[in-house]
């Protein structure tokens, strides 16, 4: 039951901290229609992250729901993967990011609809429709902005290069992912690799950008360990209801 | 029997496409009594959208407008809404208020984008300039004949 918890939260985890990260974008984003692209991104992230955490609660059964699990937890209990607490930086910073996480979100949804646990084969399905519409998009502008001008080729290669150390993650498993191939629940992370190389690889190729050589790869956010950008970020994300119990609208 | 509730349900409109009516968008996936409980499950059309709760609430007050004292609303998660249920009337009150209504469903992944037919002037010559719109149900479109902007409710 731990391991299912903890598993939840690694979902919930990431697709929060990107939602935060994206909204952050409102009304700053270069052109008008990409602050409504963000902002829509993000309301299905939150949307996603809210049936995760929810489940994460009814499963940890000690009276938190997706709200408490949010805002009542400091950055070391958080379970997101490093990749979506790195800063917004410029705008290819930021497709780089979310392009990055939609190629893994796709694969691991697609595998999770598939889940013994019925609860998570449905939150997956639905939220794998959405994310299949954010790749479509962040897939685009990886190719824009690759393939554009010398300046946004030159900007795209740097967020990627700067980013790539932050993928390997995406694969390492750990014992809670090997209780949950055990219990059918959720895939070997390991077995998400190929096609997730295959499928960017294909796009940076597209793209006419230079795919990263292998080296060393960031790790430790599903564990709990991650940079201090995160703490920032929850303070601003968590002040009101920290400073406030239980305000409301 | 529950042919009038359904019925009252058809007067329920989205709050965020006033012209189409909850079941016409195919939200309402059961209406069944439970004892003295009405039962009403819903689905929600994408999972971050704010009108959720919204539509819950309006469900819950035109039932017990129309007499119905006890309303319990049902959330559902599976099968995952799709545009596909949007009936043709849903469709055609999409259309005569200016909103395209959606094509095809979307394939897994990239696809190429559907020929959407303006909603003004019909006619197929249209580009898509956003892939997001003002509700996370739509994107936004030109037609390049007319030149009006106008609304796409993206196949999900």
């Amino acid at each position: 039951m731990t391991e299912r918890f903890e598993y939840l939260l690694r979902l919930g985890d990431s697709s929060l901290v990107l939602a935060q990260q994206s909204a952050a974008w409102v009304a700053h984003a270069p052109i008008m229609e990409e602050d409504v692209a963000l902002a829509n991104v993000a309301l299905d992230l939150f949307g996603q992250a809210k049936m995760w955490l929810d489940y994460a609660g009814e499963v940890e059964a000690a009276g938190r729901d997706a709200d408490a699990l949010a805002f009542h937890r400091d950055a070391g209990a958080y379970r997101n993967v490093l990749l979506v607490e790195q800063p917004n930086g410029n705008f290819a910073d930021t497709i780089v990011r979310g392009y990055f996480y939609d190629v893994w979100a796709h694969l691991q949804l697609a595998a999770l609809s598939r889940s013994s646990d019925e609860r998570i084969a449905a939150i997956a399905a639905k939220a794998g429709k959405e994310t299949a519409y954010h790749l479509r998009r962040s897939e685009d502008w990886v190719v824009r902005l690759g393939d554009g001008t010398e300046l946004s080729h030159e900007r795209v290669q740097c967020s990627v290069d700067a980013l790539w150390r932050f993928s390997g993650e995406f694969f390492l498993g750990d014992a809670i992912d090997a209780a949950m191939v055990a219990q059918g629940i959720g895939p070997d992370p390991e077995t998400l690799r190929e096609p997730w190389l295959q499928r960017v690889g294909a796009a940076l190729g597209t793209a006419t950008l230079a795919q990263p050589a292998d080296g060393w790869m960031q790790r430790g956010g599903k564990q709990g360990r991650h940079g201090e950008a995160l703490s920032y970020m929850l303070a601003e994300m968590q002040v009101l209801p920290r400073s406030y119990p239980g305000a409301a609208w | 029997m529950v042919t009038q509730e359904w019925k009252w349900l058809d007067e329920v409109p989205d709050p965020e496409l006033p012209s189409v009516s909850i079941t016409d968008l195919g939200i309402v996936r059961d209406v069944r009594w439970e004892g003295d409980d009405l039962v009403v499950a819903l689905t929600p059309t994408y999972s971050g959208c704010p009108a959720t709760a919204v539509i819950e609430a309006d469900v819950t007050r035109a039932l017990h407008d129309r007499g119905v004292q006890n309303v319990r609303i049902e959330r559902r998660l599976a099968p995952a809404w799709t545009t596909d249920w949007i009936t043709p009337r849903g469709r055609a009150r999409l259309s005569e208020h200016g909103i395209a209504p959606p094509q095809a469903t979307l394939a897994d992944g990239p696809i190429a984008t559907a020929i959407v037919r303006c909603p003004q002037c019909d006619s197929t010559h249209t580009t898509e300039i956003s892939h997001f719109g003002s509700t996370p149900c739509k994107a936004l479109y030109r037609c390049e004949n007319c030149r009006e902007p106008f609304d796409y409710v993206k196949p999900h």
